[in-house]
């Protein structure tokens, strides 16, 4: 059973680029290996073994928070990408906006992936860029990003929300359903078989 | 009330809808690889749990898979993927079409050649190009691992309902222009994420005059603007490509599933959150320029000044300059292969274009036929010597340097003309770099060694 998630506290980490698609989160080849997690040291792999990558650098160490740009998470529907930002360490991703398929494994994965508006994250991301000691608190419950003269609400699915602050086993709760899916299987046309 | 096809395919799948809570779909068909699979069915074991309807999962090897030498030419790690697929399938009783099967290929390949997919399914797999099967009135998204797993253990799928956009294409496509040129020239347009939270339904005469194949180029990409399924109606067109296949129903059942497939269509008057509109008769073939499907010009036009951070970023990666002509840009490699544009049709567009000419000599190219039966049908028709005549290599099926996940991969730096759908940073190869285009586009490539208008040589 997943662990409940109802709050994200510690410092952030930019990353300043829209579009980062999963093909750089984790690289292909770390898609072989049949395990569900040991994916940190991949994170972000070809960037990094570039050198002077942001999430490298000292001062963002220990981030627990990523702050991207617009449509995180876009392109392949690996899992394993939400899986090796977790295993480096990151709890929470605040970005404009995410790729559905990212955000979906990234709540199955309990990781609290938060839509603020543009001006939002641009202000995060200079406040973090100017200090990155800032502490921040992503809560759940209240739906509020707070920090140092800041609050701001976000939306998040209400479903979502609620599988993440019990620790939700999804399949479980499928299963409480099985009467319906019986049902339902017993009406599909033949051709479907 | 007037519905849209999403909105009656849902409707058709909905197990339980209960206020504040997802609908509960039934899944019809779910489609299951190597690579994304082996930690649910890991999370199944450890639940104890089982798989539900193995009658309706079929498992391909695709991703991994080598494209000559067969499975022993694989790495240890690739090799470990396969057999745990194999052991999985074996002990939940799943069909699995592998390495070596005159049925393997591309998931998203032979889903449709085997007939299993049909008009009115909802479809679900491990891979964001499921959008692909929409092409057949299908509601088709790609999941995760763990939506993997909750499908394996209860055959349904907890789903929001997403919003309605529809993309009308009108007008006659030019010679030299295909359904990659329209996808491309729409991703340009609306940009990565235009798509995002919706089924996309893809309308309008140009869409309606389109083959299978073209239609399932069109709905693969939808999830390249952001979409989470794309969609067409189907039709005729759809119907005479499923009849008689393996899959397919039969005799009375066809009759009924017939019946059922023509009410598949979007009600007059039926509402749509957004529609976008696009004259394919004004389009030209396209070509990426830079690191994500939305950076894509005219072949005609030139590299565009960066707009932004990440503009900048994919030009310097792509080692390009605004203003150069892209006819101007030499290639290195040429990939031909892909579940966008690997399916006969696009074999026999390609060959059209190469029959009787060379590959550039400093160009290194290879076709890879979407699956085993593609690859048969295509040496039946001699295709495959068209192709190494001209100094092709002639691969066995599999998603290949579409994502490099086996040994076919761009060295850094290298450039390739691909009718893949991801030119995303070191997608083909850590390093390289992928210009997107259509089959007969790609072969120009080939032939001349650099970025070429097709129209010029046909």
């Amino acid at each position: 059973m997943p662990a409940p998630v109802k709050k994200v506290e510690g410092r952030m980490a930019p990353l300043d680029l829209a579009d980062v698609d999963t093909d750089q989160i984790i690289p292909k080849q770390f898609l072989k290996r049949i395990e569900r997690t040991g994916y940190g040291p991949f994170l972000f792999y070809d960037w990094r073994r570039r050198g002077n990558f942001v999430l490298d650098r000292p001062e963002y160490a220990g981030a627990s928070v990523l702050v991207a740009g617009a449509n995180f998470g876009c392109g392949s529907s690996r899992e394993h990408a939400p899986w090796a930002l977790r295993d480096f360490g990151f709890k929470a991703i605040i970005a404009p906006s995410f790729a559905d398929i990212f955000r979906a494994n990234c709540y199955k994965t309990g990781l609290l992936a938060v839509t603020l508006p543009e001006s939002q994250v641009r202000h995060l991301m200079d406040l973090v860029s100017e200090d990155p000691t800032v502490q921040v608190v992503v809560d759940l419950e209240a739906q509020k990003v707070r920090g140092d003269g800041f609050e701001y609400r976000f939306e998040i699915d209400p479903f979502a929300r609620e599988m993440l602050l019990k620790g939700l086993d999804e399949i479980s709760l499928v299963e409480r359903h099985s009467d319906e899916i019986a049902a339902y299987e017993k009406n599909r046309a033949a051709w479907l078989s | 009330m007037a519905a849209t096809l999403a909105q009656k395919i849902w409707d058709a799948h909905v197990v339980r809808s209960s206020q504040g809570e997802p609908d509960l779909l039934f899944v019809d068909l779910h489609l299951v690889h190597e690579v994304t699979s082996p930690q649910a069915f890991e999370g199944l074991r450890l639940a104890g749990r089982h798989v539900r309807r193995p009658d309706l999962t079929v498992a391909t090897m695709d991703h991994n898979v080598p494209t000559r030498g067969g499975v022993r030419s694989a790495d240890e790690l690739s090799r470990k993927q396969m057999e745990v697929l194999e052991e999985n399938c074996e002990r939940a009783g799943i069909p699995l079409h592998k390495i070596g099967s005159r049925r393997q290929g591309i998931v998203h390949v032979i889903g449709p050649e085997l007939g299993l997919t049909q008009p009115g399914m909802l479809i679900v797999c491990g891979d964001s190009h499921t959008s692909t099967h929409g092409a057949f009135g299908a509601l088709a998204f790609g999941i995760g691992t763990s939506e993997v797993e909750i499908v394996l253990a209860t055959q349904c799928l907890p789903q929001k309902r997403q919003g309605d956009l529809a993309v009308n294409v009108t007008g006659s496509l030019p010679l030299g222009v295909t359904a990659k040129d329209i996808v491309l020239g729409l991703i340009g347009r609306t940009g990565t994420s235009a798509g995002q939270g919706h089924l996309v339904e893809y309308r309008g005469e140009t869409i309606r005059g389109l083959s299978m194949e073209g239609r399932m180029t069109i709905c693969n990409m939808s999830i390249e603007w952001g979409a989470k399924a794309g969609m067409v109606a189907p039709d005729d067109t759809t119907f005479s490509y499923v009849q008689g296949r393996a899959h397919a129903p039969k005799g009375e059942a066809w009759e009924k599933a017939l019946d059922y497939w023509r009410t598949l269509s979007t009600d007059e008057g039926a509402h749509f959150d957004g529609q976008i509109d696009l004259d394919a008769s004004a389009l030209e073939p396209h070509v990426t320029w830079g690191t994500t499907p939305g950076q894509v010009v005219p072949v005609t036009g030139r590299v565009p000044s960066p707009h932004s951070e990440t503009d900048e970023r994919a030009l310097r990666y792509m080692d390009l300059k605004p203003g150069v002509a892209l006819q101007e840009i030499a290639i290195d490699r040429v990939f031909i292969g892909s579940c966008t544009n690997a399916r006969l049709e696009d074999l026999r567009a390609a060959a059209s274009v190469i029959q009787g000419r060379r590959v550039h000599p400093k160009v290194r190219a290879m076709v890879v036929p979407g699956s085993t039966s593609v690859k048969i049908a295509a040496e039946k028709e001699g295709l495959d010597e068209v192709f190494k005549a001209a100094g092709f290599e002639w691969r066995n099926a599999g998603c290949s340097m579409c994502l490099g996940m086996n040994p076919d991969i761009l060295a850094p730096g290298e450039r390739c003309a691909s009718t893949s759908n991801r030119n995303f940073e070191g997608r083909q190869g850590s390093g390289g770099r992928t210009h997107l285009m259509s089959p007969p586009m790609a072969a120009a490539a080939a032939l001349t060694g650099h970025l070429v208008d097709v129209r010029e040589l046909i």
